[in-house]
């Protein structure tokens, strides 16, 4: 049974210009790892995966607030269609239990499809609106799924890939 | 403006310049990790438990009675298939072995399941998830004398829910998740730890579990019934039930199992029934969470969906989770930098007591010829944040400029993940009395200390940051200072 694709930042190899941080690898290599917010999980419906849409005061200069709660919420969505008990859910555990739950070892499960699909579309914002303003998302999954760790990168002043706006933003965040 | 302040005091210490932590690093963990073949993730769990099959198969770290549960399984069922099944074949059906054919496969089958399925397992908050937390912590209390109280209280369904922190795994565990402390860990919708299975039961392995007692209960309540059969007709015809024993003595064995087993499996099953249509676990149960025998009126379970159909369907035929732990899954470079060392130190951190070796790694690496060894009032620190000296090893000394952030990342690590003095109230403030005292203690070490210190702080993958970001742990405040002090 393939493992979902936890390693949804690796080789994230497109260019995405022009931007302060061409694409992630850049931003690994030229930039330093300033802070890391976490986003935490909102238990206000129960055990269900969600997770808090509340800005971060961290954040406020780097990002706007509507870009951030969209992938927040998108990401709920996401845990909410995995996690919904319906006919379908019915279906794969009755399915299950009739074989004493064997299929599991042969079948993907639909949770594992999502967090697939969840990995891609984390992949696909760190690439088109995080990156470039020194930001990367990691995926809950490798955190347990308790929090939505958000690590903040400030380009190094010794680096020469960097442009005024990362230097300016780096200092306003000091 | 730290990180270049660490970097004019000691450039010994490192070939590059600090900007670029992860470079002088991954040379070092490359090679080490083409030396040990770069690690899976659960070669490094820190619970309990034990993995086979390359991580496939978990194991709680005791497995309990597990081997007697199979032992009595098979040996009764054996019993019955080769001494009960020909007669009751010949006398009544074929269907007899068939359905105990089926029973028997369904109970092997999902005794296994539960047995080696993570049962919900969540991983250890990272240490910046911690440092963050302890400092939400903080923040949000206590002028008070007493120290904050580690809980947090969250509305679930209108409903108020106390969230407990865990000192182990350092994070604030989710409702219905607690900490087993036979395997160490914090597992989600935490029902009990099951000897019989030898596993804890939580969310993704009590359908599991649930299906193996039924059909146990259905098994040996069968079995029952066929030897109880067949000794009638054995003993009928006048011929009387010593008869019938006598000429099948394994029934009396399988007679007394079943006996004794059936009453308790099938009061089980009855108590789980109930458990899951009231969408309940057992720790619940017991604990009397939303009974209201805890004192508080008008306590409502607020995860139960209020209709028997919705909370069966929902435990036992919702979707299955996946496991959070990842076991196969390699780890990464970054935090393999500071848990190979934490590997590399745990077989050093018995040699605290040598101080001499302390003096020898030290003397190496400042390139002096005389040092006095450590001083006494560091040793007896339980956490080695006081002693960055005492972790050195002469034979790991080949490669100095790497070496002392290994360790001190390491200690770092393993400071985090196993302090020794944990669930106490005073832990945060106990803590911080050791790095005072320590601080207070190392006059002579200064040299010693500075040395480790911008590694260490490079090492760590969140730099102190020039910043207002106040410092996470208790040990980093000393550090800090005495770096700050030697200006």
């Amino acid at each position: 049974r393939p493992e979902p694709n936890r390693k949804s930042l690796e080789g994230a190899e497109s260019p995405y210009c022009p931007a302060t941080f061409h694409n992630l690898q850049e931003l690994r290599h030229s930039a330093s790892l300033a802070n890391k917010v976490f986003i935490q999980r909102d238990y206000s419906e129960g055990t269900t995966c969600r997770f808090q849409t509340k800005f971060p005061s961290e954040l406020d200069s780097r990002i706007e607030r509507t870009l951030f709660e969209d992938t927040v919420k998108t990401l709920n969505n996401y845990y909410a269609e995995a996690e919904k008990i319906g006919g379908q859910s019915y279906l794969e555990g009755c399915l299950a239990c009739t074989t004493a739950y064997i299929i599991f070892l042969c079948m993907e499960t639909r949770y594992e499809k999502v967090l697939k699909k969840i990995g891609r579309y984390i992949q696909e914002q760190n690439e088109k609106i995080y990156a470039p303003r020194g930001l990367l998302i990691t995926d809950p999954i490798e955190r347990g799924m308790r929090v939505i760790e958000i690590s903040i990168y400030e380009d190094r002043a010794s680096s020469g890939s960097s442009s005024g706006s990362s230097s300016t933003s780096g200092t306003s965040a000091r | 403006m730290n990180n270049c302040e660490y970097q004019q005091i000691d450039p010994q210490a490192l070939s590059t310049p600090i900007p670029t932590p992860t470079l002088p690093q991954p040379t070092v963990v490359v090679e080490k990790e083409k030396r040990e073949k770069a690690r899976k993730k659960w070669e490094v769990f820190p619970g309990k438990n034990r993995f086979y099959c390359d991580g496939r198969i978990i194991v709680a770290g005791q497995s309990g009675v597990l081997p007697l549960t199979i032992g009595l399984i098979l040996v009764t069922t054996g019993l019955f298939f080769v001494f009960d099944c020909p007669f009751l074949v010949k006398h009544l059906t074929v269907f007899i072995p068939a359905i105990g054919g089926v029973l028997f496969v369904f109970v092997v089958i999902s005794l296994l399941q539960t047995s080696f399925t993570d049962p919900g397992i969540l991983p250890r908050a990272t240490p910046d998830e911690a440092a963050d937390i302890e400092r939400q912590i903080d923040s949000s209390g206590s002028s008070s004398y007493r120290p904050p109280p580690r809980t947090k209280e969250v509305m679930i369904n209108q409903q108020v829910v106390k969230l407990k922190y865990c000192f182990t795994c350092k994070m604030f565990r989710p409702p219905r998740t607690s900490h087993c402390s036979l395997c160490d860990n914090c597992v989600e919708r935490f029902d009990h730890h099951c000897p019989w299975v030898g596993n804890c039961v939580g969310k993704r392995n009590y359908r599991f579990f649930y299906t193996f007692i039924v059909s146990l209960s259905f098994l040996t309540a069968f079995i029952f019934g066929c030897v109880a059969t067949h000794l009638a007709l054995r003993a009928q015809g006048g011929r009387g039930l010593m008869f019938a024993l006598q000429e099948s003595p394994a029934s009396a064995v399988e007679l007394v199992i079943c006996f004794f087993s059936v009453w308790s499996i099938l009061g089980l099953s009855g108590f789980h029934t109930y458990l899951v249509a009231s969408n309940l676990t057992t720790n619940e149960d017991i604990k009397g969470s939303w009974s209201g025998k805890s004192g508080a009126e008008d306590t409502v379970n607020p995860y139960s969906y209020n209709t028997i159909i919705t909370n069966c369907c929902s435990v036992l035929c919702g979707p299955m989770p996946p496991s959070l732990i990842d076991r196969r899954g390699f780890v990464p470079v970054e935090a393999s930098s500071q848990t190979s060392a934490t590997e590399m130190e745990l077989p050093m951190l018995p040699v605290k007591k040598e101080t001499n070796v302390c003096a020898q790694g030290t003397k190496d690496l400042l390139g002096s010829a005389s040092r006095s060894p450590c001083p006494t009032t560091g040793k007896p620190q339980p956490v080695a944040a006081a002693d960055p000296a005492v972790t050195f090893n002469p034979a790991l000394i080949s490669d100095p400029a790497a070496m002392p952030s290994l360790t001190c990342g390491g200690r770092h690590h393993s400071h985090t993940t196993s302090p020794p003095d944990e669930p106490r109230h005073h832990h945060h403030h106990h803590n911080r009395h050791h790095r005072t005292r320590s601080r207070r203690g190392r006059g002579s070490k200064r040299p010693a200390l500075h040395i480790s210190n911008p590694a260490y702080n490079a090492s760590l993958s969140p730099p102190s940051s020039p910043g207002p970001r106040p410092s996470h742990t208790g040990a980093r405040d000393p550090r800090r200072d005495s770096i700050v002090a030697l200006h």
